[in-house]
């Protein structure tokens, strides 16, 4: 095989494709905000003395916890305009699918954590004088932040992997990018060999980046 | 509700491609599936007990792929494996990126379930005369695989889900056919929705049998 690498291509559109990165890191930040917002409400949910409330969010956590990602791009990008959303551009429609996807692994994550609170805590809380929603905001909450912190970091690295779907619906991150201009030059390997690079590279820096933020904060029970 | 235009109708005209589509969801699936738990017990055996430049190797392999999207994978070795003169369809490209995506993260999985047992196991089948592949096969691995199966099982969830990116490159699976009916007749919605309902069913299926061989199997816990 004589293949002659050429980087220079590359080179030239390699601000477009940092660019592309860029817009990944935020669609994945973004979606792990609104996700974990809804993670948190559905976690309270299956704790509910509501029976419904409970049916309610574990419909919702295993139908989007079964269903692929990319079906569920098209479903919500294609399919609730017939319903009359027609006002959603691509990057909302696709930061609105990433966080509903987000959010049902989320109330996993934070049910596992409201579960492993010590009872001590709470009974802690109570004995000082803390009305129930000043137990949940000052006390159960950030102990469980800190306890699921590893496995929010998890989510956000799987998160960022996941905004290269976006290129599906021609939103403009890293894979598009690459695609683009995979097509246009023909450069096969150095553009797959450089976004491969950059994701990777951008993966193991949130990794490091998280881990020293767990070992300051994280509760190792 | 049966006219021409409505969804039973429209799905009932469909159903060949449909089900075909299904029928190379599943196959893409078991395929994906076996290469990958192979990789993944070789690999995860030598990860663990392998000569050191096996060991470096493979890590380079399971960390690489694992901080690289699945859908990139399957881009590159789409379009880079045409490059090595390698007439390839899209389906055997597919193959190969989701299989070596799926032995990356089953090879990290295996070898974390035979870490995880403890030393003792080891050493009591070392002093009863075992030889090391003889407490592989009659210690260490009857071991690891029931500590493997609620992964395993996630990990087929996660194929199964990972075979839809493979639209993107043209293998007609359940995704790319419920496109294709959608393109005849738009009807957007209720047809995404009925396939992902069939995802689910199938999915919530795979989950709940490995719960069911986990609670057969949980019984013997040393």
């Amino acid at each position: 095989m004589t293949y002659q690498f050429n980087f220079d291509v590359i080179f030239r559109s390699f601000d477009k494709m940092l660019a592309g990165l860029w817009l990944g890191l935020w669609l994945a930040a973004l979606s792990l905000a609104i996700g974990t917002v809804i993670g948190l409400l559905a976690a309270y949910g299956r704790q509910s003395r509501l029976a419904p409330l409970r049916a309610v969010v574990w419909t919702y956590v295993e139908i989007i916890r079964n269903c692929p990602i990319l079906l569920l791009i098209f479903f919500v990008y294609f399919g609730l305009p017939e319903l009359g959303i027609f006002f959603l551009g691509k990057i909302e429609s696709f930061v609105i699918t990433l966080s509903i996807y987000a959010g049902a692994y989320l109330c996993e994550v934070f049910r596992a954590g409201l579960a492993s609170m010590p009872a001590r805590y709470v009974e802690a809380a109570k004995a000082i004088g803390l009305r129930p929603v000043q137990r949940q905001v000052h006390v159960v909450l950030p102990v469980m932040f800190r306890i699921t912190l590893p496995a929010l970091s998890n989510n956000l690295i799987s998160l960022f992997k996941d905004t290269s779907l976006a290129a599906a619906i021609a939103i403009p991150e890293l894979t598009f990018v690459t695609r683009q201009i995979n097509a246009n030059t023909f450069r096969v390997m150095e553009s797959w060999l450089t976004a491969s690079a950059l994701y990777l590279v951008t993966c193991y820096a949130i990794a490091w980046l998280l881990r020293r933020v767990e070992r300051r904060y994280a509760v190792i029970r | 509700m049966f006219e021409p235009g409505s969804f039973l109708y429209e799905a009932w005209a469909a159903r060949y491609g449909l089900l075909a589509g299904l029928a190379t969801t599943a196959r893409l699936s078991g395929i994906t599936i076996v290469i990958g738990s192979l990789i993944g017990i070789l690999g995860g055996v030598a990860l663990s007990y392998g000569p050191w430049p096996v060991r470096l190797l493979l890590r380079g392999y399971v960390d690489a792929v694992r901080g690289i999207p699945v859908l990139v994978l399957i881009l590159f070795s789409y379009y880079g494996l045409a490059l090595l003169g390698i007439q390839i369809s899209p389906f055997t490209a597919g193959v190969v990126a989701l299989g070596g995506f799926c032995g990356a993260h089953m090879s990290e999985t295996v070898r974390g379930a035979i870490e995880s047992i403890p030393i003792g196991q080891t050493e009591a089948g070392k002093a009863i005369g075992l030889t090391f592949w003889q407490r592989l096969r009659y210690v260490l691995l009857p071991q690891a695989i029931r500590r493997l199966l609620p992964p395993w099982v996630n990990t087929a969830v996660e194929m199964v889900k990972g075979t839809t990116l493979l639209s993107i490159i043209g293998v007609v699976e359940l995704l790319l056919a419920t496109q294709q009916t959608i393109a005849r007749n738009y009807l957007v919605l209720q047809f995404y929705f009925a396939a992902g309902m069939l995802y689910v069913l199938v999915n919530f299926a795979i989950s709940q049998l490995g719960a069911l061989i986990e609670r057969r199997t949980a019984h013997f816990r040393y």
